[in-house]
């Protein structure tokens, strides 16, 4: 599926950029809702996710992150999945947290 | 990426009804999504809602939501809504339902209740054709576009729904689509928080079944249209909020304050059973 | 005025129609929603007055399907709830009857039968929805439905409609040709501790456990209403006993559409009323409800006196009919005659009941009903 590209060119670097934080990203995708429609690849602001070569239960190829470095947790893949399939959480900074969220694949 | 297999929202869900019937890309899935966020969002109490759908795929989603519901028949979920709310007026109310159901069948309803200012809250999911029945044109259904049952062409002028709900007297009525989701999601919570009749209608793909008429199969094209036609302007006129091929005007419409049918109601009584007490 | 002064103790000299709202109210009913239609339109002017007296709520709908549609929300919200129609109006609200059915959604539709069909004669009384009230809505289904023959009974019989709808979780008519409706007679209210109430099984099992549909002994589930924390679902569609929808299963609807019937059928002796009269030995029996009733008596005493062995059988459940004693009767006497104010409508039931015994039926159509000497040469022809 072709995606639609939605990034800006900034014309010059933002004055904060140096102290602005990239929020660290864990984007979970369950995979047996998928209904392929495609809407968080092509809406993703940064273009974190693209279409898995997988085909799950429904005969869709859920997404897979292409990048994670790249997503803000701008929640919008989140917020369109029309079959909350997908959800995005920031990471946080203590290790006693890390290890809560640690899954196996 | 890490596998998962429950949602967040999934709290708000019914355990025995989902997974969702909807079609890849369905509008309904963006608009459950986004009511159950505002749910969360204004942390309600889950056992003072009430959900109210009528007839469509839409209709369905009365099932998915974990709160006190009621599926009623073709048209008549706003009636029951006024019985409901009427009767204990502590709860919330909510209809969810498409264009035909509120508004052809439903037509009449619809324009009463926003006439009495009842309490209830009306989400309208207009994806411009009957999709559960295969595609037949509705009251929203663009003119000249082919359905099942205008194989050539539509000759109807379609109801602009903004319009619609001003003029029958709908205290907040505001338009989004389901690719502008968060502006929704606050719309809304708005809605559920506003006193007195509130309209939200959200311009729903359905890429499967009218996605057939306008030539739009894959979900995605129906979101670029969104993107491409739409136009938030807050407050404009309603009269001229109909949609076009190349325009689809967005926002807020109405956020006016009038006395509810409830607040009337209650002052009549206290009024009537007063003067009993002082000629008793 | 409180809830407790909610019926009018005492004596009165009402109308049939005043008589039923008032019925309505000592049972309970907290919510009104109608439409104005002739003959019916003093229940709902009746109510409007008094509800606000109750702090209860009165609405006009925008039309009859909006008000059988507020009723059925009504209910599910927890309180009884009544609306008052005639023939045109009741054929609006046939689709939410069903729904009503569907969802056991306890309310009492009041119907003052006018002359039809259509527009008819609204002014002039008839018996022509009987059949209706038991086919009128798609689908296999049982209402209960009552017919009064006096303004007494218009109280009382709308009273016991209640206490059918909570007990049973369907919705009750009654069906009150217009007649009784206008007629004024005197009425005495009894003291509300006197007047017999129903009200609705609650659950006793906690939210988690709780199924909207599954039904107990008597074959009638347990209601939960809105906002009681129990988040169940109710829909039109086939469901299973937790409220899903199962619109693919043969079973499902099987065991659905039958408990449905058999709720009412099963518990038919329970709900089935009827006033013999002289019936001990009668060999020409007339079978009579509401207006004809009345007319019938008459025409029984007359022919006692003349030497006749006749006896009234008067119908107060119209649905679900009493077969089983309309057999019994059909056993024992020579003839029955069967008056209404129609072309032929329950004496189908009547027929199909009393088999080989021979039935005369006596038509009336327009406002008049039978003069009791009309049912009385009927009785005399018979033997």
């Amino acid at each position: 599926m072709k995606a639609v590209t939605t990034t800006k060119k900034l014309w010059r670097k933002p004055l904060d950029a140096d102290k602005a934080k990239q929020p660290q990203a864990e984007i979970y995708i369950i995979k047996d809702r998928c209904k392929g429609c495609g809407y968080c690849i092509a809406f993703c602001p940064k273009e974190v996710l693209e279409e898995s070569e997988e085909i799950n239960a429904r005969g869709a190829h859920p997404p897979k992150v292409k990048d994670i470095s790249k997503c803000a947790v701008c929640g919008y893949c989140m917020a369109i999945c029309p079959d909350l399939a997908i959800f995005v959480k920031e990471k946080t900074d203590t290790k006693k947290e890390a290890e809560k969220d640690e899954r196996k694949e | 990426m890490v596998v998962e297999t429950t949602h967040p929202l999934d709290m708000y869900l019914r355990e025995t009804g989902m997974h969702h019937i909807w079609c890849t890309g369905c509008g309904n899935g963006i608009l459950l999504n986004s009511f159950v966020t505002a749910l969360k969002e204004l942390e309600l109490d889950l056992d003072k809602i009430v959900i109210v759908s009528g007839i469509g795929c839409i209709g369905r989603i009365a099932g998915y939501i974990n709160t006190d519901s009621f599926h009623t028949t073709h048209g008549r979920p706003i009636p029951f809504a006024t019985g409901v709310k009427l009767s204990n007026p502590e709860l919330k109310v909510v209809v969810i339902s498409g264009d035909g159901d509120l508004f052809a069948i439903g037509g009449n309803h619809f324009i009463h209740a926003a006439r009495r200012n009842v309490d209830i809250k009306v989400i309208c999911v207009n994806n411009f054709n009957y999709g559960m029945t295969g595609g037949q044109q509705g009251p929203t259904t663009p003119l000249n576009i082919s359905t099942t049952t205008t194989p050539y062409g539509n000759i109807e002028h379609p109801f602009n729904l903004v319009h619609l709900a001003a003029g029958s007297g709908a205290v907040y009525v505001a338009r989004w689509t389901t690719l502008h989701v968060r502006r929704l999601t606050e719309s809304i919570k708005k809605a559920l928080q506003k006193d007195g009749f509130s309209f939200v209608e959200v311009i729903s793909q359905c890429p499967e079944i009218f996605g057939k008429s306008t030539k739009m199969g894959l979900p995605v094209d129906f979101m670029n249209w969104f993107k491409r036609a739409s136009e938030i302007q807050h407050f404009s006129d309603p009269a001229k909020a109909e949609i076009t091929s190349d325009r689809i005007p967005l926002g807020e419409f109405v956020d006016i304050e009038k006395p509810t049918y409830e607040k009337l109601l209650r002052e009549r009584i206290i009024q009537v059973q007063n003067k009993m007490q002082g000629g008793a | 005025m409180s809830e407790k002064n909610r019926a009018l103790s005492g004596k009165h000299f009402y109308s049939g129609d005043l008589a039923c709202a008032e019925g309505a109210l000592a049972a309970g009913c907290r919510f009104f929603a109608g439409y104005p239609i002739t003959p019916a339109t003093e229940i709902a002017e009746r109510m409007a007055r008094r509800l606000p007296q109750l702090g209860a709520t009165y609405i006009q709908m925008e039309d009859e399907i909006a008000s059988i549609a507020a009723i059925i929300g009504a209910s599910y919200a927890g309180l009884k709830a009544m609306t008052a129609t005639s023939g045109p109006g009741f054929s609006l609200m046939q689709e939410n009857i069903g729904l009503a059915v569907m969802t056991e959604a306890p309310c009492v539709i009041v119907d003052v039968m006018r002359g039809g069909p259509s527009t008819g004669q609204p002014t002039m009384a008839g018996q022509q929805d009987v059949m209706q009230a038991k086919w009128g809505s798609h689908g296999d289904y049982e209402i209960i439905a009552l017919a009064p023959s006096s303004v007494q009974e218009a109280f009382d019989l709308t009273v016991e409609a209640f206490n059918y709808a909570e007990t049973y979780r369907v919705p009750v008519m009654v069906m009150m040709d217009a007649i009784v409706g206008h007629m004024w007679e005197k009425v005495v209210i009894p003291p509300l501790e006197q007047i017999s109430i129903k009200n609705r099984k609650k659950p006793t099992v906690p939210p988690s456990e709780y199924m909207p549909f599954k039904p107990d002994k008597d074959l009638v589930p347990p209601m939960a209403v809105f906002g009681e924390g129990y988040r169940f679902h109710a829909t039109g569609l086939t469901h299973e006993e937790d409220g899903r929808p199962r619109t693919e299963s043969i079973k499902v609807q099987q065991r659905l559409v039958q408990r449905l019937c058999d709720k009412i059928r099963k518990n038919s002796d329970k709900i089935v009323k009827m006033k013999p009269v002289m019936m001990e030995d009668a060999e020409v029996a007339v079978i009579a409800y509401g207006i004809e009733s009345r007319a019938a008596l008459s025409a029984v005493r007359k022919a006692r006196n003349a030497g006749i062995k006749a006896g009234l059988l008067k119908l107060v459940t119209l649905w679900p009919f009493p077969e089983k004693q309309v057999a019994e009767i059909a056993k024992s006497v020579k003839t029955i005659i069967v008056p209404e104010m129609n072309y032929g409508q329950l004496v189908r039931e009547v027929e199909r009941a009393a088999k080989d015994t021979p039935v005369t039926f006596l038509p009336k159509l327009g406002e008049e009903p039978h003069k009791p000497e009309e049912i009385f040469e009927a009785m005399k022809g018979g033997i």
